[in-house]
């Protein structure tokens, strides 16, 4: 046990018990699977990815290049490190080679999404952060702080002192100020990840496995009108040979497990500076019990450091570097110097300085300079809405961060001497064994291959390497790529800069993103108001955009194709009953409101008469169809326009954006009245029977009611509006209501429809029975290269308008190009085959086999169903020229035959339109 | 995510907005008049500027209102938004046609 009594926020009093690559280990609350494991003398966590090193804990927290682990318990997580990961009871990890897998089993947790508006948002709850909170809060700011760690205080660790009290009781007094304070949250275990446009701040807190069924993360979207960036500084290795062996760690580490943790990480310590930070680290664990020797590659060391040092019995040699390691899976002795003189060792130490953990101020377009006194990338320049304190800023010096983060408020720090920092990168040695990035086995050996390939950018010699590509995105690695970079292009660091930092700053799981944005929240489901009755009815339902749709009703042992030929076969043999409610209907209403349809649909909608009905195309400036329906006259200022169901609201927008943008003067009010209204078709030849039965005071009579009409009456005082508009070519009524009565109304057609065998049929069969008389379906048989004149459609298209959207176009010489394709049927010669839907369509060589390719294509199939009436499969298709090809028989690739298919006009069906009145 | 002023609604989400391209390109007077370079350059040509630019955009899931906005290219910020027909237009609307 390498546990030190008198040390650590951790719980001594409870113990918790988890297993790690099978074995059983304690631990306390406050531990992370790193510092339990680190108090049982486990160095050694897994495999690298690449090359099959032993890899352990290098770095204290979210930077640490090397400390992976999969969790099997409480839920399966792949790839975490083991600093990050607090302990649970239960909790059963183990080791990674190189990469986890992902979970197999669904994540039943609960994560949630909150929107949070401040005035000042505070990013890191270290020095700098607790006086910028403390002084926002003062001013009555709405203040938000968070942390990523689970304590405040950052990497004030004991041995300092603020305003001349010991640093942790002056923590907790800011905190307890920011507490009693009204309008400041302090959120700890929360990550600020990403920082975007306009103070918008993405953070996530952590919440531990929901013991009290709440959520186990949160996703807090921040937008605030300032944000203060405290998020300290990571502390940055130096290159050797072996620099990856388990027993390598950052000085900053072994610090923060001995404080945290109560963890002493090896009891003989080697430290490696360049850097007076590490002599901090040296003498708590010296202090700790351990026996410690520095050595500082600078040639001038700190004199008051080193005064301490000796009086702590801790040797510090000048002007010497370490140059490799010797041990297995731990380290057992670093090489020291020119002549790698061993020097025994469980646990050595490595500080090459700092870099400011400026990544929330580059994600917003921040720069960043080099600085040579600090030997470091810091924030340069200023960015609106965005201030950097502290070690982010390059301020290092405690006295200092509290300064500028406080202002005038400030507190006070004892004041601390500074040597000049060295600057190194690596040490000599053979590059191959110099790892750069341990997360992907990366050596300066790589990075000599690239600069050696001609690369000079750090961006290209990112890619190539995959240096700072890993989880930990180069937290420690990245600068030092640059530096190394730079040594081997004989060019100053300056110059080539860092690489971009982008979001997120640590992994984020996609279901926290996800939050309750998942399964029957994922995206909302509309249903009509007789769903209740389609479901009880057996109906298979498809989705049409948000829809849910009746596709066909299948009878006890029937298969999709034999439900829709029987429900074919009852319409044009007696009546069926369609729920169409989900048509889109917008209430067009206003003096100009037959302006706006005139400039809009292909054809003169402003003479239609109030009582009738009139079909439309719409097409967009470049004369392509958009969408279709029918549209109602209810008064000379008033129209009822129906879109597609998947087309409803692009409609509305596309109406709008006209009506505001354009036409500004025309006085028209668009209204959706999609939900309002409930829609059901009845039609066959018996539909003006059931009509009748139902409507008893409605003379429902060809001559009293005629095609394309419309008549309001009532039901038991419910107002309902009738229509003659048929989309299968049989005799047909259009019935509406209000939501709240369609269910009520729908169950009196099919009551009163008992006697002729009324049949529900869905949309399955609604496709079928339009695709009979050639109305084609836009977005089906249309992809928005199709024009109404390709569609056969020119009969309604106004020549008597002088403008119309889309008119221009259709004198385009693209437009008038008789090898445009062109809606067909096609009859496969075989009676049998059903061609796919997307199948392409090319000439019928002699042989009726396929040659090689290239094939050219004349088009493909849009619509393929079995006809009842026909007795046989047919299609429609989109063929090039081909209105003039009808008669002639062209092939279909189906699998490896080659189907012929006879080309036809669209209507298959009662081309003379004779059933249509009944 | 960028914060868009909306001129009915004030500062609101990015999100709630859909673009509509450059602003100020009216529908011609005339379309029958143009010749079909001309028309097709009203159809398919959009300017393209490094810098400030003229834009359309929808308060979608707001108010539902079209905006104009004055926007630079380089650096996304806006530099003013204001209601759609509140600034001088490049060429007449059409007739109305009844
Ligand atoms: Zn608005």
């Amino acid at each position: 046990m390498s546990r030190v009594d008198g040390y650590g926020r951790i719980d001594r009093t409870r113990t918790l018990a988890f297993t790690f690559d099978g074995v059983g280990y304690t631990a306390h609350p406050g531990d992370t699977l790193a510092s339990a494991l680190l108090a049982h003398g486990v160095t050694t966590l897994g495999t690298s990815i690449r090359l099959g090193r032993p890899r352990g804990v290098m770095g204290a927290w979210t930077e640490d290049p090397g400390g992976l682990v999969q969790i099997e318990e409480p839920f399966p997580e792949p790839m975490l490190l083991a600093t990050t990961v607090d302990v649970v009871d239960g909790l059963v990890a183990r080791g990674v080679a190189g990469q986890g897998r992902l979970a197999e089993v669904a994540d039943t947790a609960r994560y949630d999404h909150r929107h949070v508006h401040c005035d000042v948002l505070v990013v890191g709850a270290g020095p700098a952060g607790l006086v910028a909170a403390r002084t926002a809060a003062r001013a009555g700011l709405d203040v938000v702080l968070v942390d990523d760690r689970p304590t405040p205080g950052g990497t004030l660790t004991g041995t300092e002192t603020v305003d001349g009290r010991p640093a942790p009781e002056w923590v907790d007094a800011v905190v307890a100020e920011l507490a009693a304070a009204p309008h400041v949250t302090h959120l700890q275990a929360t990550t600020a990840f990403g920082h975007y446009d306009d103070g918008f701040v993405l953070a996530l807190e952590r919440r531990g496995e929901g013991s009290d069924g709440g959520a186990r993360a949160r996703d807090h979207r921040i937008r605030a009108g300032r944000v203060v960036v405290a998020a300290g500084a990571i502390e940055r290795p130096i290159v050797f040979e072996d620099d990856d062996r388990p027993g390598v760690m950052l000085a900053s580490a072994a610090r923060d497990l001995l404080h945290r943790h109560g963890v002493l990480a090896g009891r003989e310590v080697v430290v490696f500076t360049v850097d007076d930070s590490a002599y901090a680290a040296a003498l708590d664990l010296r202090q700790a019990g351990a026996s410690v020797r520095v050595l500082d590659g600078r040639s001038e060391v700190p004199p008051g450091w080193t005064r301490r040092c000796a009086e702590l019995d801790v040797p510090v040699e000048a002007g010497t570097d370490v140059r490799g390691t010797l041990g297995s899976d731990r380290v057992r002795a670093a090489l020291v110097g020119e002549s790698r003189r061993e020097v025994p060792c469980d646990l050595l130490l490595v500080s090459g300085g700092w870099n400011p953990t400026a990544h929330l101020f580059s994600h917003v377009g921040g720069p960043l300079r080099w600085d040579p006194e600090l030997v470091a990338f810091r924030p340069a320049g200023e960015l609106p809405r965005t201030t950097v304190v502290g070690a982010a800023n390059g301020t290092y010096a405690l006295a200092d961060v509290l300064r500028e983060a406080g202002g005038e408020d400030a507190p006070t720090a004892p004041p601390e001497e500074i040597t000049p920092r060295g600057m190194l990168w690596r040490t000599a040695g053979d590059p191959a064994r110099q790892f750069v990035d341990i997360a992907r086995d990366a050596t300066v050996a790589d990075i000599a291959r690239a600069v050696g390939a001609g690369m000079t950018s750090v961006e290209h010699v990112k890619r190539y390497t995959t240096i700072g590509t890993a989880h930990d995105q180069g937290k420690t690695s990245g600068v030092l790529a640059s530096g190394v970079t730079a040594e081997l292009l004989g060019r100053p660091v300056e110059s080539l800069g860092t690489t971009t930092f982008r979001p997120p700053f640590t992994p984020v799981p996609f279901a926290a993103l996800a939050g309750r944005d998942r399964g029957d929240l994922f995206d909302p489901v509309r249903t009509t108001a007789v769903h209740a009755w389609h479901v009880a009815a057996g109906a298979v339902f498809e989705d049409v955009g948000q829809w849910k749709r009746a596709r066909h009703y299948p009878a006890p042992g029937e298969d999709m194709a034999a439900a829709v030929l029987r429900e074919c076969a009852a319409v044009r043999g007696s009546v069926g009953i369609m729920d169409g409610s989900t048509l889109g209907k917008i209430d067009v209403r206003g003096p100009d409101a037959g302006v706006l349809l005139d400039h809009l649909y292909t054809n003169l909608m402003s003479t239609l008469k109030v009582g009738r009905v009139r079909y439309g195309v719409m097409c967009g400036n470049d004369g392509m169809v958009f969408d279709d329906g029918t549209v109602l006259r209810l008064a000379e200022d008033r129209f009822l326009v129906t879109t597609t169901t998947g087309n409803a609201a692009h409609v509305l927008d596309w109406m709008e954006e006209w009506l505001q943008t354009e036409w500004p003067h025309l006085r028209v009010r668009l209204t959706s009245v999609t939900e309002q209204w409930s829609i059901f078709a009845v039609a066959g030849p018996r539909s003006r029977d059931v009509v009748g039965r139902v409507f008893g005071d409605v003379d429902v009579s060809n001559d009293a009611f005629g095609f394309m009409t419309w008549q309001d009456t009532t039901l038991d005082g419910v107002p309902v509006r009738l229509a003659r508009i048929s989309f299968s070519g049989e005799l047909a009524f259009e019935v509406s209501v209000d939501a709240w009565h369609a269910p009520d109304l729908w169950a009196r057609l099919v009551a009163a429809g008992a006697e002729d065998g009324i049949t529900p049929y869905g949309t399955e069969t609604m496709h079928v029975l339009r695709a009979e008389k050639g109305y084609p379906i836009i977005g089906q048989d249309t992809d928005g290269t199709v024009t109404p004149h390709d569609l056969g459609m020119s009969w309604a298209v106004s020549k008597k308008k002088p403008d119309f959207v889309g008119k221009r176009s259709f004198a385009r010489p693209v437009a008038t190009d008789p090898q445009r394709k062109q809606l067909v049927s096609l009859l496969p010669t075989d009676a049998t085959t059903t061609l796919p839907e997307g199948s392409q369509i090319v000439a019928l060589p002699d042989d009726g086999r396929l040659p090689p390719p290239p094939v050219p294509m004349l088009g493909h199939v849009t619509s393929s169903y079995r006809s009842a009436a026909l007795g046989r499969p047919f299609a429609l298709a989109l063929v090039a020229g081909g209105r003039d090809r009808v008669g002639e028989v062209v092939g279909i690739p189906v699998g490896d035959m080659l189907i012929a298919a006879q080309i036809g006009g669209t209507v298959l069906v009662d081309p003379e339109g004779a059933r249509r009145d009944g | 995510m960028q914060l868009i002023t909306c001129p009915w609604c004030g500062p609101r989400e990015e999100t709630e907005f859909r673009y509509g391209g450059q602003a100020d390109l009216a529908y011609p007077a005339d379309p029958s008049a143009l010749d079909d370079e001309q028309w097709a350059r009203f159809l398919f040509f959009r300017d393209n500027p490094k810098g400030t630019f003229a834009e359309r955009w929808c308060h979608d899931a707001g108010c539902r209102r079209w905006l104009r906005a004055v926007r630079d290219t380089r650096t996304y910020v806006f530099a003013e938004t204001g209601p759609y027909g509140s600034f001088p237009r490049r060429s007449a609307r059409p007739e109305r046609s009844a």
